[in-house]
């Protein structure tokens, strides 16, 4: 680690500071995962009480816009990583340039997902909006609700995510936070990133591949 | 440390709350210990509006046909009641008061680890708390404060989606404030302060944390799912569709019956430091008290099922909930006998303090073992749903918590304002709170097990004798609770000065300045003595 880090209060250590930030932000993405946690139990449980009906739901649901999206997700994961990397190393454009690609595909991603809800909204999946389809009624209804808050609720935490980026790869290339003394800016959005993709490798397969 | 033969009155020293006099120094201090004041005042008022509500629904109850509230009124009442007496009164009161004051003061820190966290904390918890309480009086909210499908979903008029977004809302700043404790409890302990060092408020308050932290956030989804079929009839909960009702219960019941623990684990923490210095001993079997704060926080995670055992979930889970619920009185009970065995052969002094613990033990005790009955299948068929159930938590909330809350404030009060208060007054409202309590309380045990339901604005005839007790009792209640409110007051400005150990206690915030100065000690303490470090037995001179 570098040598010279600014100290906020209370701190006399810059090691203890940065295991402090570490620790809070563990816990914070903790209490977030419990938070989608409440919601994969509520679709385990649907699944177990009307397993017919949720697999029918989940072929409704586009497979091959989620896989693209699973992908580019991984993939913008990836150059986070190597953002973090590189804020260590002290490399400030690489590092600005890393955010800059994770951010673009970020943005693919919320893309092909409103391009998937505009086809949701076109077989009639949505709920309150358009003309629900006959799959609606039912428990299948229960299991596309709950696809919708949780997509929802993930794109809401996606879209944080990339101000997060743009924010960090604003301040690290202005050089008003300096890298790698403040490289824990990097360490945290990276962090909150990864947690977004980690959500989504778990909706993936809940939502989209039990089908059968 | 050396006693300062004259003690300086707070006004004539540098202290945190000479350190700045304007409003904004308060509203918009990072400093822990101005933090918890502003907690303090928030709380109370908060306490006294649902107190108020409480006073409504006693007052409804001296007669069997209701005169005083409507049905739906009466409904609204105790919505108001539990709503605010649980989300802006319990869950907050001991942590973020005394837990954001002590826990830099005992493990020998400068303040917390994210400072401007704390304050944010509290913001988001007053903007949370403000808003529900518009909403609960405007509106109104009859659903009770546990929101149940499909009542609260499709049936219950009033301002449900605003009362459940201030709610989800004030979550966070659990969540905040348990973060911020974790961190602070694991990275900035001064040098020498190991885990078997710290005194046990901190971690019971550690356990809670993690209760906050890991429990909050399902509460916080399960009320947007509320919120999403209740406004945009989605199909959550909604048995048409072939939803369960139940798995709100299961979601709610997740959070909920944790949450209990968040209000009693750091009352008990309180008592533990009560003890300690009310008997002058070290505590009796420090690790197996420090164990049993985390076996209930872990094992208070598997007993939510015993809400729901006349619901019609199956009787095998019933069981298994049933066992797990006994399992979680283990650890409480090891406290229990913990703290006894420490009064035992101790040098007691009868000061407030030790008087509002063991009001804690006592109620306490019968609050857990009620808790016990309501555990068993076979009893809770019984009394499910009656006046035996409000009893048994009233016993552990009021009887419990407050308790633990009041004796905080009665042990803690001259390091925080640097000022003594009369002891007589404060042993008068620890003994007013004791019976006033009991008479509240005890008569609505035989009220439930001879059937009076609960939330019911009238009941039959035949109940009126115990009901008419139980609302004198609270009567009593309210004057011992209002009590201390004159006497502290009065304390702040003509109370003899403190000096830095009134108790001659152990911990660690004893050794600096009452009030503390801003950065809390002048240097960093090194510690090398285990927690209550009192001299071992009598006649054996440790020191």
């Amino acid at each position: 680690m570098s040598d010279y880090v600014t100290l906020r209060e209370p701190y006399a250590v810059s090691g203890q500071q940065r295991d402090a930030d570490f620790l809070g932000m563990y816990l914070f993405l903790g209490a977030e995962g419990m938070m989608f946690g409440a919601l994969f139990c509520l679709a385990f449980a649907y699944r177990t009480v009307h397993p017919q009906a949720s697999a029918l739901a989940a072929r409704h649901m586009q497979l091959w816009i989620a896989t693209a999206n699973t992908a580019i997700l991984l993939t913008s994961s990836l150059f986070v990583a190597l953002a973090v990397h590189a804020a260590r190393n002290g490399a400030r454009r690489v590092t600005a340039a890393m955010l800059g690609v994770a951010l673009a595909l970020g943005l693919a991603f919320l893309g092909l997902k409103g391009v998937e809800y505009g086809i949701d909204y076109r077989d009639g999946l949505m709920p309150v909006i358009g003309h629900p389809a006959a799959v609606r009624e039912g428990p299948a209804g229960l299991f596309i609700d709950l696809y919708f808050v949780v997509t929802a609720l993930h794109a809401l935490h996606l879209t944080i995510g990339l101000f997060l980026l743009a924010w960090t790869a604003a301040v690290v290339l202005a050089r008003r936070k300096r890298i790698p003394a403040q490289a824990v800016v990097v360490e945290m959005t990276g962090l909150y990133w990864h947690f977004v993709d980690v959500v989504w490798v778990f909706v993936f397969p809940i939502f989209y591949l039990a089908r059968g | 440390m050396t006693a300062q033969p004259v003690l300086q009155t707070p006004e004539e020293r540098e202290s945190y709350l000479n350190a700045g006099h304007s409003l904004r120094s308060w509203l918009l201090s990072t400093d822990h210990k101005r933090i918890a004041i502003l907690y303090l005042f928030a709380i109370s008022f908060f306490f006294f509006i649902a107190a108020g509500a409480a006073a409504l629904i006693r007052l409804n109850l001296l007669t069997p046909n209701g005169t005083l509230l409507s049905r739906e009124g009466y409904n609204r009442a105790f919505t108001l009641h539990g709503v605010v007496m649980v989300w802006f009164f319990l869950i907050p009161s001991i942590p973020n008061t005394f837990g954001n004051f002590l826990i830099p003061l005992m493990i020998g820190a400068r303040d917390m680890a994210f400072p401007r966290l704390n304050l944010a904390s509290w913001y988001i918890y007053l903007g949370g708390g403000l808003f529900t309480l518009y909403a609960l009086i405007a509106g109104g909210v009859d659903t009770g404060w546990t929101f149940y499908t499909p009542l609260s979903t499709m049936f219950a008029n009033g301002h449900v989606l605003a009362v459940i977004a201030g709610i989800t809302v004030a979550g966070f700043s659990s969540i905040l404030t348990g973060l911020n404790f974790i961190v602070t409890i694991h990275k900035l302990r001064a040098p020498g302060m190991t885990w078997g060092r710290l005194p046990l408020f901190i971690w019971s308050h550690y356990a809670t944390s993690l209760i906050l932290v890991l429990a909050t956030p399902v509460l916080a989804m399960t009320l947007i799912l509320l919120s999403a079929e209740r406004a945009l009839h989605l199909g959550i909960f909604d048995p048409a569709l072939g939803g369960d009702p139940l798995l709100f219960q299961h979601l709610f019941w997740f959070y909920s019956h944790p949450a209990v623990y968040i209000m009693i684990l750091p009352a008990m923490g309180v008592v533990s430091e009560l003890v300690t210095a009310g008997a002058r001993k070290r505590v009796f079997g420090y690790w197996f008290v420090a164990c049993a704060s985390l076996a209930i926080a872990a094992v208070g995670f598997l007993v939510w099922g015993h809400h729901m055992f006349v619901s019609g979930q199956s009787a095998y889970a019933s069981a298994i909930f049933s066992f797990l619920s006994l399992v979680v009185a283990v650890p409480s009970a090891v406290k229990v006998y913990n703290w006894t065995a420490t009064l035992y052969k101790g040098d007691i002094l009868l000061d407030p303090p030790l008087l509002y613990a063991m009001a804690f033990i006592g109620l306490f005790t019968i609050g857990g073992l009620s808790g016990l009955m309501l555990a068993l299948l076979a009893v809770d068929e019984h009394v499910h749903d009656t006046y035996f159930v409000v009893a048994h938590f009233h016993y552990i909330m009021v009887g419990g918590a407050v308790s633990g809350f009041l004796g905080a404030i009665h042990f803690w009060w001259p390091k925080i304002t640097g000022r003594l208060y009369s002891l007589t007054w404060g042993r008068v409202s620890a003994a007013g709170i004791f019976f006033g309590f009991n008479l509240t309380f005890f008569p609505q045990y035989i009220l439930g097990y001879l059937g009076m339901p609960r939330r019911y604005h009238v009941y039959p005839p035949q109940f009126q004798a115990l009901n008419v007790l139980s609302s004198a009792g609270a009567s009593v209640l309210a004057a011992a609770y209002l009590l201390p409110v004159v006497y502290l007051i009065w304390s702040l400005r003509n109370g003899p000065p403190a000096g830095p150990n009134p108790w001659d206690a152990k911990g660690l915030e004893w050794q600096t300045a009452s009030p503390p100065p801003t950065h809390n000690f002048d240097t960093i303490p090194v510690v090398d003595r285990p927690a209550y470090d009192y001299p071992l037995t009598r006649g054996v001179a440790d020191e």
